[in-house]
This record gives C-alpha cells, structure tokens and sequence, in this order.
C-alpha cells in the first residue's frame, strides 16, 4: 500500500483494510459546485478509487466565493475540465470518468449504474428527486447535502433498509414554494462544511467504518453553530419505487415573453406604456417609476379593472423573478393579451440609468 | 413549547426561533397537534401555508400531523432546501 495514505491507514479503526475498499470504490459526484468540489478533494486525496465527475456548466465569477479550487483565471471554461485537470494533479492514481452532461431522466439509470455510491452535490429539486428515484431502483445508497444561506441539510438516503429523501419529503415542492440557491444566496464557506460532512459519509459507507448517516437528517446552522439531528423512518412504499417518473423538471417550460433592461428603457421613452409592478406596497412606496401602477403578487385577481386588453402589458418586479411568476399565473386568462417581463428587475433599471 | 425554524420557515417568521407560553395563564389554548400547530402558525404568518413540504421533528423525530404534542416539547419546522 501506497505510503502517502500512512496517516489513515495507521488509525486502529481504520487500517488497510478500509483503505483497500476506498481504492476499489467507485463514487459518482453529481454537481461540481460547492458541495461537489470538497467532496471531490477528499475523497480524490484520501484514494478512492474511481471518481466520476459530471456537469455541464461553465465557471462564472460569481461561483469564486464558495467553488473555491477554480481560479479567477478558470472563469468561462467548463467546469468538468478545470476540476478534473486539479483533481489529476492532487492524486494521478484515481481514475477519472467524466460525464460531459447533466443528470436527466434519459441518462441516470445508464450512468449510476456503474457506481457503488452517489453523492447528491447538485442545486435543484428535479435532479434530487430524480438521484433519489434512480438510486431506489438500482439499489444503490446516496449522499445528500443542500444548502440555504448559513443553513445545510446532511444525510445518507436508501442504505439498505433505510429511508428515503422521499420519506422525509414525499414530493417535490414547486418552484413558487421554496427558492433555489441561485435566489436566495448562501454564505461561501457553507458548501464547504457541508461537503466536507459528504465526505466523510461516503467514506464510512465504503470502508465500513463508523455508523452512516442513515434514517437521520443532520441540520447545521451556521449562525448559531447549532447541530441537530432528526430521526425518521423508512416509508416501505418510498422503496418500491420500480420506474422514473416521466418528468422531473418543471412542467411549466413555456417561454415567457421578455424584454431586457435596455430596450424597456428606450421604449419607456418613446411612448407611454402599460407597466404592472408585483413588488409589495412598501417596495413600490421606496421607489417606483412613475408610470407602475402597483398590483402585489397575490392581488393579481384585481388585474382585469386595472389593464387595459388592447395594448401589451409589462411586468416589473425588483429582480425579475417575480414578474415571471406573475405572468405564469395569468397568462391561461390572458391568452389574448401580451404579457412581456422586464429581465432584472428594478435591480438593473438601477443599475442601467442610475 | 419552542419551535426551532430552519431554512425559508425562518425567513417567513423573521427569527430563528418561537415559544409558546406553556402556562394557561395566557388564556391561549396550546395547539394539540401537529396539524393544530401548523394550523395556528399559519394563521400568524400566512406565508408558512403555501408550504406542502414541510417536515415537522418533536424532541427530535420526524412528526406526522396527528402527532400529539406536549407544552415542553422542542418542535423544528424543517423545510426542504435545494441549495447546492
């Protein structure tokens, strides 16, 4: 055995043995962002044997605060290549085997397939569900984290008997219910506890060592440097699980009508048109432009006394997530009417014309 | 009765925790339930309804909504989060 895994393999309760079962595992990491990376490095340092690395998006500079092995000078290239060329560097023993796509219900079954373990390092319910549902049906224990701002979700879901992620949450919430990291933030060192906790569960699982994560959710929060841990039972009906489902990701994709910030503006100034801000009274009361007319999301019933059917109408929110949302609820009752989104919001007339 | 709020459920209330008074002195008659709970919060704080995947713990495990609550009992409101 290799002698840069001395200081492992010298712990009574881990040894050679654990270390053998590491460099014969084969572990998928779906999601090369905050949790994968750290997940990556660990395990990759610590001499698992097969690693695959799987995504498809490209580095952005706004990643840098959390995705902390990419470099300012990473920025636009495809992340599965800047990792895998720092991960060969770290440990040239791993094998690599790269996925040059997302995790879609047309490629999960193939893919994970050929791994003992999965670790769930992605940022969206539709994939989560879709790893859990795959896993079910091949047999094969996951690793989960999730994140929300100084928050973090850590558990081990369908290692043998155990339970579940559908068995603490039976179905997918929508998108209205609960915003994705993208919206909502998330402190840069989190992804890096909470990964790093992925880890060390993915190498229990392999070696044996220590007791898994299993039928407990581990909840951090970051501010108060609270721990708790949540027990919950296998749903019997949750393992049964014998086929995907036919959709995964939002079954709303109709286009939604747009304008960006630039073009909303000259047109603002060559007539007057018809402007919707969703935003909440008080929002609107800070600062408005002078043509919106305000209409609070949950008020839009009062739209059709408000807007006048002949002429399109625009939608402002602060972000532009919000106008988006807006025209989805209406836009059935509305077939006959453009309803066009300001792209940013509030946020980027702002910035475009300060 | 304390109640831990994690995730977007402490956003909603605007603190990372809330207490009931346990005494009767108050004249509020404590929720009995799971169900009575979520219920009552969602009357306060009407954004915590449109929640369906909420997982509710009582000293620590995963409650369903006829789970029988006690005034000294810890309750954690645990929303899914997908952050990654």
């Amino acid at each position: 055995m290799d002698s840069r895994y001395t200081r492992q393999i010298q712990l009574t309760d881990f040894g050679p043995d654990a270390q053998e079962k590491l460099s014969q595992s084969r572990v998928l990491v779906v999601g090369l962002g905050g949790l994968g990376l750290p997940v990556l490095q660990y395990l990759n340092a610590m001499g698992v044997g097969t690693l695959g690395l799987m995504d498809q998006d490209r580095i952005e500079l706004h990643n840098l605060q959390r995705q902390v092995l990419y470099s300012e000078k990473d920025v636009g290239k495809p992340k599965l290549d800047v990792a895998h060329e720092k991960l060969i560097g770290q440990n040239s023993n791993t094998a690599f085997k790269l996925h040059d796509s997302f995790l879609v219900r047309e490629n999960a079954i193939e893919i994970i397939r050929d791994y003992d373990v999965v670790v769930d390092a992605t940022d969206n319910f539709p994939t989560r569900y879709l790893i859990n549902d795959a896993c079910v049906i091949l047999n094969k224990p996951f690793v989960y984290g999730a994140l929300h701002g100084f928050e973090g979700h850590v558990s081990v879901f369908n290692h043998g008997a155990g339970p579940t992620y559908r068995c603490l949450y039976p179905t997918m919430p929508s998108s209205e219910e609960i915003p994705n990291c993208n919206e909502n933030g998330v402190l840069g060192v989190l992804p890096g506890i909470i990964g790093t906790l992925q880890a060390l569960e993915t190498v229990k699982l392999i070696s044996g060592v220590g007791e898994v994560l299993s039928g407990q959710l581990l909840v951090f929060d970051g501010l108060q440097q609270r721990f708790a841990k949540i027990g919950f039972s296998t749903n019997p009906k949750n393992k049964e699980i014998k086929n995907l489902q036919d959709k995964y990701h939002d079954v709303d994709c109709r286009v939604i009508d747009s304008i960006n910030p630039e073009d909303f503006q000259s047109l603002r100034e060559q007539e007057t048109i018809q402007l919707i801000d969703v935003r909440t009274p008080q929002e609107y009361q800070k600062h408005h432009l002078e043509e919106a007319l305000n209409v609070p999301l949950d008020t839009l019933e009062a739209l059709p006394k408000i807007i006048n059917p002949e002429k399109e109408v625009y939608f402002i929110c602060q972000s532009g997530k919000r106008s988006e949302m807006a025209i989805r609820r209406i836009q059935d009752s509305y077939a006959h009417i453009k309803l066009v989104s300001v792209v940013g919001g509030m946020d980027q007339i702002k910035a475009t014309c300060p | 009765m304390t109640i831990l709020l994690f995730g977007i459920t402490k956003d909603i209330v605007g603190s990372p925790t809330l207490s009931f008074p346990t005494s009767s002195l108050s004249g509020k008659r404590m929720p009995s339930t799971v169900k009575e709970l979520k219920a009552y919060l969602g009357k306060t704080y009407p954004e915590l309804n449109k929640l369906n995947a909420l997982a509710v713990a009582v000293n620590n495990s995963y409650a369903d909504d006829d789970h029988v609550l006690n005034s000294y009992d810890e309750i954690a409101l645990i929303p899914p989060v997908s952050g990654g």
